[in-house]
């Protein structure tokens, strides 16, 4: 590369050369750990995203639904509304979890051998 | 004269017996932030404890030094205000917000974490040709940064009309530039270090202000929600229809655009603001990462639902003429609010009063920071030390010139802090995410997943996001053709929306797509390779 960034600090390890990251790139371990990745995260992302739209789509072009009183003055937009703070916190716990369980000690194996082998 | 104007004065009266105390207040936050600062300063020595802080917080520290840079004078102001005014379609504002932070946790902070240094361009150019990246990379930081500062900008001049009676166009710059010399101190002395520990005590004021005052709302209704909305309700004079969607934006077909154009704007700008990315080069590893975007979350999103008692609370307890009189977009709601609750007349009132408005002081203060940093960083790190010396600078030549950016770019924010004078500061910030999303996020999602992404594909997203987004918002009524335009009494504007996001979004992405379709040249398979393989597993992070 042209200009690359200043030369690493001393703390960091030794960096594996680019046929290392190609190799490993091409390997049945990585493509696991992607797919795994990639197959929750993306969905999930436009799932979410989905489903906010709704909630922004919905507040436009269906105020009368969105008005109709459920109990006392909470209406369903004002429980639309809150639902979406609940699905983000969700949605923040569940993908924590998978990651937890199903990507760190994938990632963490390929690092400790790439790093380790270098 | 009107009953709501005698209040006002009223109001600036209390507050004015009581400018001791609020200025007192005021500077003990500010002796405390510089006592942090230049402890920080001291403990700062080579470009990672300047840039990423030593990356050694913790992940509840930087969650907590997240929260405080995003939570600015927009969310605390600006929400509260919309909502006042406008009852429920303020609160889109505060969705958006949040659940935009599952952008940032599920597709950004930790490959970003494990392949950047220090800015955002670090991942940008990763594959690409350096120079050309890294310029483009270091422009939209920087006019993010400055929308974003825009917005910070308005919301000091408000408070200081409203406490100090201020109302004179020299005394509000005075104030202005005081923020502005602040925040030079804070982010040239203090570093990513310092300015990480002022997020995090400001942080630690704005949540204990507001559930303060959402705890006070909440008593004076016996902790019913349901009679808060219903007085709200009846005391905005919109009845029902307040706590309904369409009050601002159900108008017309136009105003329902811009409504969505605010909407997809909120939800994908967060994870293209540079001052949040950089955040999370001060933890560890990229797990601390996600750790702390988890903290953030929280915390965000308990202040954002406290918003509801906010902004409802001042509909409720306080007379719509009174906030329109005190500012016109109710940016002043939520330290009007406070003094309503302790009692207008009442000692207990002004000492409210003063503590908001020191904590509404001490976010914005915070925010400023951490922008400036960001831009500074950026200026220092991708155009400095890779394009003009070609990655041959040394660590103490990149901080010099990140200190000295920030000197301009103080400059810069205070001579714009001028211009921003009667716009709703979440409109405003709102706008900084826009652009954001058009000209940063495509690049960031394209590079990290795209293998044939080039290098061609980046500058056109990014020049083309970045011209659009900003080109629109030149000639939305935001800049002029509107009574509540920084131009008001001039007409150029012939794009309808306010908020530019629902074109400039798609027209960034479209772009690097076709960049990188047209280009010549291959892509560089052998660096997306390493790319790839660090983002994911963090090999050779640091």
């Amino acid at each position: 590369m042209a200009a690359e960034a200043p030369p690493p600090s001393a703390e960091q390890h030794k960096l594996p050369t680019p046929e290392e990251f190609t190799e490993v790139q091409e390997s049945a371990e990585f493509g696991e750990l992607r797919r795994s990745y990639r197959s929750f995260a993306f969905p999930l992302t436009i799932g979410f995203i989905v489903w906010y739209l709704l909630y922004v789509l919905l507040s436009n072009y269906a105020g009368g639904f969105m008005g109709t009183k459920l109990f006392g003055n909470i209406n369903v937009a004002f429980v639309f509304g809150v639902l979406q703070f609940l699905t983000t916190f969700l949605i923040a716990w569940w993908y924590s979890r998978h990651a937890a369980t199903h990507l760190d000690p994938k990632a963490e194996a390929i690092k400790t051998r790439m790093e380790g082998g270098a | 004269m009107s009953p709501s104007i005698t209040h006002i004065q009223l109001a600036a009266n209390e507050a004015s017996e009581h400018r001791p105390l609020i200025i007192t207040l005021f500077a003990l936050f500010v002796l405390a932030t510089l006592g942090i600062t230049v402890w920080a300063g001291r403990q700062t020595k080579d470009a990672a404890d300047f840039y990423a802080g030593g990356r050694q917080f913790s992940a509840f520290q930087n969650g907590l030094a997240v929260s405080g840079d995003y939570m600015s004078a927009a969310s605390f102001l600006g929400i509260a205000g919309a909502i006042a005014l406008f009852g429920y379609d303020g609160f889109l504002y505060s969705i958006g917000f949040l659940v935009a932070w599952l952008v940032a946790l599920l597709l950004v902070a930790e490959p970003l974490r494990n392949s950047g240094r220090y800015t955002m361009g670090d991942v940008l150019a990763y594959r690409m040709r350096q120079r050309p990246v890294r310029t483009a990379a270091g422009t939209s930081t920087i006019v993010v940064s400055i929308f974003y500062l825009l917005a910070q900008m308005a919301g000091a001049g408000v408070l200081v009309s409203l406490l100090l009676g201020i109302t004179s166009d020299a005394g509000k710059i005075l104030i202005v530039a005081l923020v502005g010399v602040l925040m030079v101190v804070y982010v040239s002395i203090g570093g990513m270090k310092g300015t990480t520990w002022v997020q995090m005590v400001k942080a630690v004021l704005l949540i204990g202000g507001t559930i303060l005052i959402t705890f006070l709302v909440l008593l004076k209704f016996n902790f019913n929600i349901s009679d808060l909305l219903g007085k709200a309700a009846e005391n905005s004079g919109a009845g029902a229809s307040f706590l309904e969607p369409g009050l601002q934006y159900g108008g017309s077909g136009t105003t329902k655009l811009d409504f969505i154009s605010l909407g997809i704007a909120l939800v994908l700008g967060t994870a293209g603001l540079p001052h949040i990315l950089i955040r999370f080069y001060t933890v560890p590893n990229a797990k601390a990462a996600r750790k702390s975007v988890n903290w953030a979350i929280g915390i965000i999103g308990g202040f954002y639902l406290m918003t509801i008692a906010l902004g409802f609370g001042a509909a409720a307890l306080i007379s719509r003429d009174e906030i329109i009189a005190s500012n016109p977009s109710g940016n002043t709601a939520a330290p009007l609010l406070a003094l309503h609750l302790g009692g207008v007349d009442s000692t207990w009132g002004a000492i409210l009063l003063a503590t908001i408005s020191a904590v509404a002081f001490a976010t914005i203060l915070a925010v400023v920071a951490g922008l400036t940093l960001a831009s500074s960083s950026s200026f220092a790190h991708d155009i400095y030390a890779n394009v003009i010396r070609k990655g041959k600078a040394t660590d103490k030549e990149e901080m010099k010139a990140a200190r000295l950016a920030t000197i301009f770019i103080g400059v810069v924010s205070i001579a714009l802090g001028a211009l921003a004078r009667d716009l709703n500061v979440a409109g405003l910030v709102a706008l900084a995410f826009a652009v954001a999303a058009s000209a940063n996020l495509p690049t960031i999602l394209y590079s990290l997943f795209w293998k044939r992404f080039t290098t061609q594909g980046a500058l056109w997203s990014i020049y083309g996001g970045l011209t659009v987004a900003v080109g629109l918002v030149l000639f939305s009524p935001v800049v002029s053709g509107d009574p509540t335009a920084m131009f008001p009494d001039v007409d150029f504007a012939w794009f309808p929306l306010k908020n530019p996001g629902i074109i400039s979004i798609p027209f960034g992405f479209l772009m690097g797509w076709l960049g990188t379709v047209l280009s010549k040249e291959e892509p560089d398979v052998k660096k997306f390779a390493e790319l790839e393989v660090r983002s994911l597993t963090g090999t050779g992070a640091h």
